[in-house]
């Protein structure tokens, strides 16, 4: 029982074939046979967010799907964020609002904000908070993170205005 | 955290996965959402040899509109019922409780049917759907049975369904006109267990209760409908009065397992406190409705 399964999935825009074991966790495909290691191991009970990473447009936490379910997914991690060397309007806005203290839930936080602004890109700060509560900051750094992600909403309604 | 090894299963089409499922039977675990049941799995607590999962067949998905009823397929997404305008207008009551379960990363993939099947008395959909009085679809190799939601709860991680069989589809019927419902949950914190829950359901004529259905969660091994609360309201105006003996008779059914979120007698005055909220805020939208 348990054979290894070939998966396929695109993950930041590139198609990548992995041998998984049905147990797998989709964090540990990434960070350890994809040498992905943006996204964050922090609980590993679903509870801190610190993995999230964006499953077919949907945010998830990469610590509760197995890697075998994504076979035919898209994924993104906060490694496909930035492109040619440019940092995504939200990683941007983490800087420069200083939306991080130690950084170790900053790659879990870009991510759900990336979604979160995807779905609502004119969020309230009610409903900022209430969309990262799946993701937790020990530092209890929210003040900044909450002004990063409004910065982040200004820059992008710009960029697409 | 890494769970005991098992064989994964995805089937297309609900009867291939009805017959991975007589096939394995006892040994196979149905996966929907994965939010209770993979935890569960890296604890140990339960090691399946076969999961079965459920997520590639369309057919137990969507939310749609039939003949008086609302049809929820069990692998709909909390994160789908939450924006589902349909709910909004017809169900406010299931809308307004998903809204409190876990965050925003959990409703993406936590399923109405994985929540209701686990049997776990903190979650929510179980007294959300003793207040809308719905009914299961289960199916199995022997063919298809509907039961309803009051007495599918039979203890803790325990409910009617067999080994054999799937949970299918939820259906709820459409309250009438001047209803009004409440969901109320007291959590220590956003993604939480409820310390103490309330849903409840009414409709209301010429400001008087004349139906009313009234549910508790995590007061007890299961999910329990607080019938006496119920029988003490008809008939009756929403006051202080009618909400204090309706609240303390729902306190005499609570048997909550004291934990981390409190002790049996905080727990206990926790649920009349979310009784008593959810009345009130019923009564008022029954009134506006």
């Amino acid at each position: 029982m348990s054979q290894l399964k070939k998966i396929t999935f695109k993950l930041n825009g590139k198609e990548v074939s992995v041998e998984v074991a049905p147990r797998e966790l989709l964090i540990h495909t990434l960070r350890e046979k994809l040498m992905l290691t943006g996204s964050h191991i922090g609980c590993e009970t679903s509870h801190c967010g610190a993995c999230t990473v964006d499953l077919d447009g949907l945010s998830v936490k990469s610590c509760t799907v197995l890697a075998v379910q994504c076979d035919g997914s898209e994924l993104l991690t906060v490694e496909g964020l930035e492109q040619g060397g440019v940092l995504h309007a939200v990683q941007q806005a983490f800087h420069e609002a200083h939306g991080l203290q130690c950084g170790f839930c900053t790659p879990g936080m870009v991510t759900r904000v990336y979604r979160l602004l995807k779905e609502n890109p004119n969020p309230s700060e009610q409903e900022i908070r209430y969309g990262i509560a799946g993701n937790l900051c020990r530092c209890t750094g929210y003040q900044n993170i909450v002004k990063a992600v409004q910065l982040a909403a200004q820059r992008l309604a710009t960029e697409t205005a | 955290m890494i769970t005991a090894q098992f064989d994964y299963h995805a089937p297309r089409t609900l009867p291939e996965a009805l017959k991975l499922l007589g096939e394995f039977g006892d040994e196979a675990k149905l996966l929907a959402g994965g939010h209770s049941l993979l935890p569960m799995m890296k604890a140990r607590f339960a090691e399946p040899a076969h999961l079965i999962d459920l997520g590639k067949i369309p057919e137990l998905k969507g939310i749609a509109e039939m003949g008086g009823e609302i049809h929820i397929g069990v692998m709909t997404t909390e994160h789908e019922l939450l924006n589902s305008a349909l709910l909004a207008k017809k169900i406010p009551l299931l809308v307004e409780g998903v809204s409190q379960i876990a965050d925003p990363q959990v409703r993406y993939k936590g399923t109405i049917g994985g929540d209701i099947s686990h049997g776990d008395p903190g979650n929510d959909h179980p007294a959300l759907m003793l207040a809308l009085d719905a009914s299961f679809v289960l199916r199995s190799a022997r063919g298809e049975r509907v039961v309803k939601a009051e007495g599918y709860f039979l203890g803790l991680y325990t409910t009617q369904i067999e080994p054999d069989e799937i949970l299918t589809q939820i259906r709820l019927p459409m309250p009438a006109a001047g209803s009004g419902a409440s969901y109320q949950k007291l959590k220590r914190k956003m993604g939480d267990f409820a310390t103490a829950g309330a849903a409840v359901q009414m409709q209301t004529q010429g400001g008087k209760i004349n139906q009313i259905r009234i549910a508790l969660t995590n007061v007890a091994a299961t999910v329990r409908r607080a019938h006496a609360a119920e029988a003490t309201l008809m008939g009756k105006a929403i006051d202080a009065s009618s909400m204090n003996d309706a609240a303390r008779l729902a306190m005499g059914i609570c048997e909550p397992m004291p934990d981390l979120r409190g002790d049996a007698a905080y727990k206990t005055a926790m649920c009349g406190e979310m009784t008593r909220r959810a009345l009130m805020l019923a009564y008022q939208r029954a009134h506006k409705a």
